[in-house]
């Protein structure tokens, strides 16, 4: 096993200011293992009493090298990978590949497949923002958020489980479509979350919204401009805080997303009391898309019927040796998709998480790269806490909504 | 539920000094707040409202490592967070204990590849290894209340031995 490294000053000089290698100020590390930092992010602070005047974040402690594993798997079999890359995301990550596998191979998904994607995918995006909301919460000491919005989640794994049988890694959209149809289940179980979680939206903005500590610890903290905000790539809720209507559903929709009527929150104050702003209002604006895609959740197939690239249906592998051979193949071997290359993008809960794929030619892809929300995001966390105390640091951070499994990959 | 019942009205209570020490260590062991990756979701869950393990004497998360007697490894473990890791290890207290939570801390799980340790075993020891990917909150508690039947049954003479 490899040890810690040790490191003189003289290595990072070039990170720090002059006042930093006198000892006038204060160089303090916090992580890899803090409770506030959201995983395992190391920050290196440079502080002045208590203001900072440097921060530079160290990545890398859960480097996972998906990228290069999914190299050695076939299409199908790399989508496992995906799931685990943002762990609050796992069903908005498996969409954005299966675009670019779709797109890659040109294969058509039937519209309830559409559907239930949407559905999934939104549901997804709230449960994410639950679990922000509630360590958001807990990073500010308002405890009690984090048993609120874990509640709520639960009820979203539940529909989950009930649907894939799995409750957060679920890899249920595949390429062509989803794992299998719905229960009958499914359409009860969302209507009565969607009833439910409209009420506690109001109740969440009730206990957090206008709370006089709640807001003395965010308004006019971490202040982005729009600006700063494009120049660093920052994507999702964060840029949106910041004025800009940048929504990938919107600019460039997929999966049937431009025949839903929603709103895309935005705040002109770019602070961290806007960031909560922005996504408490896109728990409401999910309710609608969920609730229209339910209403409108047509009936038929949920795969293609390319069998190319879609396995057949588990009821004609009992009655057709063909099919059995099929199936088998399909799973042993994969299917060869065209050299070529793809990038497709989706709206994750923390904004624009691509990928960009390329065949040659073979049942595995050559080459897979992620472009991950949070990467850009943490970005730009220099410039923004520049000036602030170590307490507002950690509502800042919590603010951003990194998740490290999305940085480090 | 507690020692009342047994006692009845005569308020004595014979036991070995063992059994008392290992009970009290079983009903107040503090995990460290330590999560890696997926599966520190899922013991977030398994603290939350539904699953609730306080129930187990385990509702105090400690932030660091010199207050802790059990460190659930939840998640992958990076070869560049492996040093970090043992450090934390070598700074709790003893007697502790580890939990390798889900595939990847296990075995290395899906991740069969350079970056990541297969089994955190190769780092700290491991005293339970719960399975799943991740493992639902219901694997946790009861890899934790396996952890409990195997601290019940340990002797002074083995902890002599294990922390010379």
């Amino acid at each position: 096993m490899s040890q810690i490294e040790e490191v003189s000053v003289d290595q990072f000089k070039h990170l720090v200011s002059e006042r930093a290698l006198t000892g006038e100020t204060m160089l303090l590390n916090m992580g890899p293992q803090h409770p506030s930092t959201h995983g395992v992010l190391r920050v290196l602070l440079e502080l002045d009493g208590e203001t900072i005047i440097n921060c530079v974040p160290d990545i890398g402690y859960l480097h996972t090298g998906v990228e290069k594993n999914m190299e050695a798997k076939t299409y199908q079999k790399a989508e496992v990978m995906t799931d685990r890359l943002d762990y609050m995301n796992p069903l908005g990550n498996n969409l954005s590949y299966v675009l670019a596998v779709e797109k890659l191979v040109d294969l058509d998904v039937p519209a309830r497949a559409q559907a239930i994607r949407v559905i999934l995918v939104e549901l997804q995006r709230i449960a994410s923002h639950m679990v922000w909301l509630g360590a958001f919460g807990l990073d500010l000491a308002a405890m009690s958020m984090f048993l609120y919005c874990f509640r709520e989640r639960e009820r979203i794994l539940d529909i989950f489980e009930l649907v894939s049988g799995q409750r957060m890694m679920t890899t249920y959209i595949r390429p062509g479509g989803v794992w299998r149809d719905v229960p009958v289940e499914f359409d009860k179980a969302v209507r009565e979350f969607v009833q439910m979680f409209h009420k506690r939206v109001d109740e969440y903005e009730r206990l957090l919204t206008r709370n006089p500590i709640f807001i003395d610890r965010l308004v006019g903290i971490g202040y982005l401009s729009v600006e700063t905000a494009l120049q660093y790539g920052v994507t999702g809720p964060n840029l949106r805080a910041s004025g800009s209507d940048w929504d990938l559903r919107k600019a460039r929709p997929y999966m049937g997303y431009e025949q839903y009527d929603f709103n895309i929150p935005t705040r002109p104050e770019g602070d961290t009391y806007a960031r909560y702003i922005v996504r408490i209002e896109e728990l409401r604006e999910s309710l609608k898309i969920i609730e229209q895609a339910l209403n409108k959740m047509p009936l038929g197939p949920v795969n293609s019927d390319n069998r190319k690239f879609v396995p057949p249906p588990r009821a004609e592998i009992g009655v057709s040796m063909e099919a059995l051979i099929h199936h088998f193949k399909l799973w042993t071997e994969g299917f060869p998709a065209p050299k070529n290359s793809v990038y497709s993008a989706v709206e994750s809960p923390r904004g624009e998480l691509g990928m960009y794929l390329e065949g040659d030619g073979g049942p595995k892809p050559y080459r897979i790269h992620l472009r991950t929300p949070s990467f850009d995001n943490l970005a730009v966390l220099p410039e923004i806490v520049k000036g602030h105390l170590v307490a507002d640091l950690v509502a800042i951070l919590a603010s951003i909504d990194i998740v490290l499994g999305d940085i480090d990959r | 539920m507690g020692v009342e019942q047994k006692l009845g009205n005569m308020g004595v209570v014979t036991t070995t000094l063992e059994n008392m020490v290992n009970w009290s260590r079983t009903n107040a062991m503090w995990p460290m707040l330590f999560g890696l990756a997926c599966c520190a979701i899922e013991m977030m869950a398994a603290q939350a409202s539904d699953y609730d393990m306080s129930r187990f004497g385990m509702e105090l998360m400690r932030a660091s490592p010199r207050q802790s007697d059990l460190m659930i490894v939840a998640g992958r473990c990076s070869k560049k967070m492996g040093p970090v890791l043992r450090r934390l290890y070598d700074q709790m207290p003893e007697p502790k204990w580890v939990i390798a939570m889900g595939d990847c801390a296990s075995c290395g799980g899906v991740f069969n590849n350079y970056a990541i340790f297969q089994g955190v075993d190769e780092v700290v020891p491991v005293d339970v290894y719960v399975a799943g990917c991740p493992p639902r909150p219901e694997a946790l508690i009861h890899g934790v209340l396996t952890l409990y039947e195997k601290v019940k049954g340990d002797t002074f003479k083995e902890y002599a031995v294990k922390y010379k």
